[in-house]
């Protein structure tokens, strides 16, 4: 069995976000930056996946040489090996050519990575790298169990879950309960100082949208406080004054 | 050249988040002189529901009357709509953001050799090239991003349009797609999915719950309220990790995030992580007995008292309501 996870490097979920040069750039001053927690889940069930099964897991990042702790980090929590393809991850279609070039050489069986990464929220990675690659790809995934060469899984569906069969290759956008994210001990932070690493240069760089300027949201106004012994006026404002009933 | 919408139903009904991809795509032919043409896929909707799609703005209507469609199979699904926009000579596809529309607009992109916006707040804008404004860092900033290929796809946010009812039911047409048998390879073997119930990423009303109201035994207050309301019911991350209430109510950074006009929050602390997933509602409530509980400064109104005397008291004026 042979699984790629790939991670994304994002701001922790607690940041504060606020632009700077013209809005045109995040503001990473004093930011906290971690594995995406969707990819977190992906990287812990490929480690289960693998633990149970044999073969080996690479997890891989598109990022520029500050996202090397974070995949440090992912070979503590039990990947075998590291890939950094060493390019800004300017947009999704940019990304995924990126993965789906490293793919075509290694042949992986599964190709993991959150639904979606929590910085751009575009939730279309594992989409272009399945048509990149012509293998099908499936998201947001739940549960995942290996038999053989056949995948079972469960998808989240509006309103419930859908459970589907399908062959290896495949690609899989996951979200929890698929695992328990984990947290690497001694041992893992030690061994993963020696565990290789590889940076390569990205290829075809070819961008389908050009990001321009960000903008924050309208602050809010303050909070109108009712009196829990008159909590039935709350229907009446609601009606009334933000007229949403 | 057209401008070509994804329709998705549920129940048997279109979905309330198409009917505004419908109206948008309407108003993004307009800027571009051109009209806005409807696919529904699947033979679980009526005849009349399809026509009616024309009301809300699509000039015509394409079915793909195939009952190995009414699950929403990913890669078929791709196969469907790239024929389709081969074929109407679109430029530009409209969908409603959903868990079905990212997996199915993420291949497009690649083969359509399209421009792809996801969580998409406005209007493009048309001034010299082809903007639009999309959420990102879930919920706390927006981005305006220029779509420059010729073809382009735009995933909806909800919520971000309002469409109206006015126009007259819209003909409909058979679409005939090829599929192959490869394009179900993967196979659904069962579905669960509530019937008649309001789905959460559709409801324009919400009434959530947290580890405050205890235990899963607690919950007749919250559903009381929401069907007193017409909403939809979700809940914090530990409520669905304790399997107090199922995963696909869990709202936040890590579950669904929802918009809708009102999002109640009961016994909810107000983690960032959690606000990230309701940030765009219109309007939201906060009951909790901490008052300093982080909510408190996301919320449009407030009550701090204890959620099991509170929430009798709403849902009674509630019913009066109706
Ligand atoms: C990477 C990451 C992702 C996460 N994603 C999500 C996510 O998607 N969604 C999410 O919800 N959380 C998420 N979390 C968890 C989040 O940080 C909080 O732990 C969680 O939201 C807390 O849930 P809660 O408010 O229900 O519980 P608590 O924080 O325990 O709050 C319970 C609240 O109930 C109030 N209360 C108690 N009794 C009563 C009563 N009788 N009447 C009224 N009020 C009462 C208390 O004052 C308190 O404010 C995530 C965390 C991490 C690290």
């Amino acid at each position: 069995m042979k699984i790629l996870v790939c991670i994304t490097h994002v701001p922790d979920t607690t940041s504060k976000i606020n632009f700077v040069e013209g809005n045109s750039k995040l503001d990473t001053t004093n930011m906290q930056f971690i594995i995406g927690p969707y990819d977190d889940y992906a990287l812990a069930r490929g480690v289960e996946l693998r633990d149970a099964l044999g073969g080996t897991l690479t997890v891989l990042n598109v990022g520029t040489a500050e996202t090397e702790p974070t995949l440090r980090k992912a070979l503590a929590i039990g990947a075998d090996d590291a890939i950094r393809i060493d390019a800004e991850p300017t947009d999704a279609f940019f990304v995924s050519e990126q993965i789906a070039e490293v793919a075509k050489k290694h042949n992986y069986d599964l190709i993991l990575m959150g639904r979606e990464s929590s910085d751009y929220n575009g939730g279309q990675v594992h989409g272009m790298v399945g048509e990149m690659l012509g293998i099908p790809s499936l998201s947001p995934v739940m549960k995942l169990d290996i038999e053989g060469s056949t995948a079972k899984m469960a998808r989240e569906i509006e309103g419930g879950k859908e459970y589907l069969e399908a062959n290896l290759p495949l690609v899989l956008g996951v979200q929890e309960p698929i695992a328990e994210w984990k947290i690497p001990n001694m041992k893992g932070i030690m061994t993963a100082r020696k565990k290789p690493l590889e940076v390569i240069q990205p290829a075809n760089p070819t961008q389908y949208t050009q990001p321009q300027q960000y903008e924050l949201p309208a602050a809010k106004g303050a909070c109108k406080m009712i009196a829990p012994e008159e909590a039935e006026k709350l229907i009446e404002l609601l009606k009334t004054e933000a007229k949403v009933l | 050249m057209s401008v070509l919408v994804f329709v998705e139903v549920a129940d048997g009904e279109v979905k309330g988040s198409s009917l505004e991809a419908v109206g948008y795509g309407a108003e993004v032919a307009k800027q571009q002189g051109t009209t806005a043409t409807a696919i529904v896929l699947g033979t679980s909707i009526a005849a009349d529901k399809l026509a009616a799609l024309g009301k809300y703005g699509a000039a015509k209507v394409l079915h793909v009357a195939d009952e190995k469609l009414n699950n929403g199979v990913i890669q078929a699904y791709v196969q469907v709509l790239a024929q389709a926009f081969e074929q109407t000579g679109a430029k530009i596809l409209i969908v409603a953001k959903s868990s079905l529309s990212d997996a199915v607009t993420a291949r497009l992109s690649v083969r359509l050799k399209a421009s792809l916006a996801s969580n998409v707040t406005d209007l493009p804008s048309t001034n010299g090239g082809f903007t639009v404004k999309k959420s990102v860092f879930t919920g706390k900033a927006f981005q305006t991003i220029s779509l420059a290929n010729e073809n382009k796809i735009i995933a909806l946010k909800k919520s971000a349009f309002s469409p109206v009812d006015s126009g007259s039911p819209a003909p409909v047409e058979t679409f005939s797609a090829s599929l192959s048998d490869a394009d179900f390879g993967v196979k659904i073997t069962k579905t669960d999915k509530i019937t008649g119930e309001l789905l959460l990423t559709e409801a324009d009303l919400v009434v959530s719950g947290g580890r405050g109201l205890k235990g899963p035994e607690n919950w007749g207050v919250i559903l009381d309220l929401a069907k007193a309301l017409n909403a939809a019911t979700g809940c914090s991350k530990p409520v669905s990790d304790l399997d107090w209430r199922p995963h696909h109510e869990h709202v936040g950074q890590t579950g669904v995030k929802v918009a809708p006009n009102l999002y109640v929050a009961v016994g909810i602390s107000g983690a960032i992580q959690h606000l990230a997933g309701v940030s765009s509602s219109k309007c939201i409530v906060v009951i909790n007995k901490d008052p300093e509980a982080p909510f408190f400064k996301a919320a449009d109104y407030g009550i701090v008292g204890d959620a099991f005397e509170i929430l009798p008291k709403l849902t009674a004026a509630a019913q009066k309501l109706k």
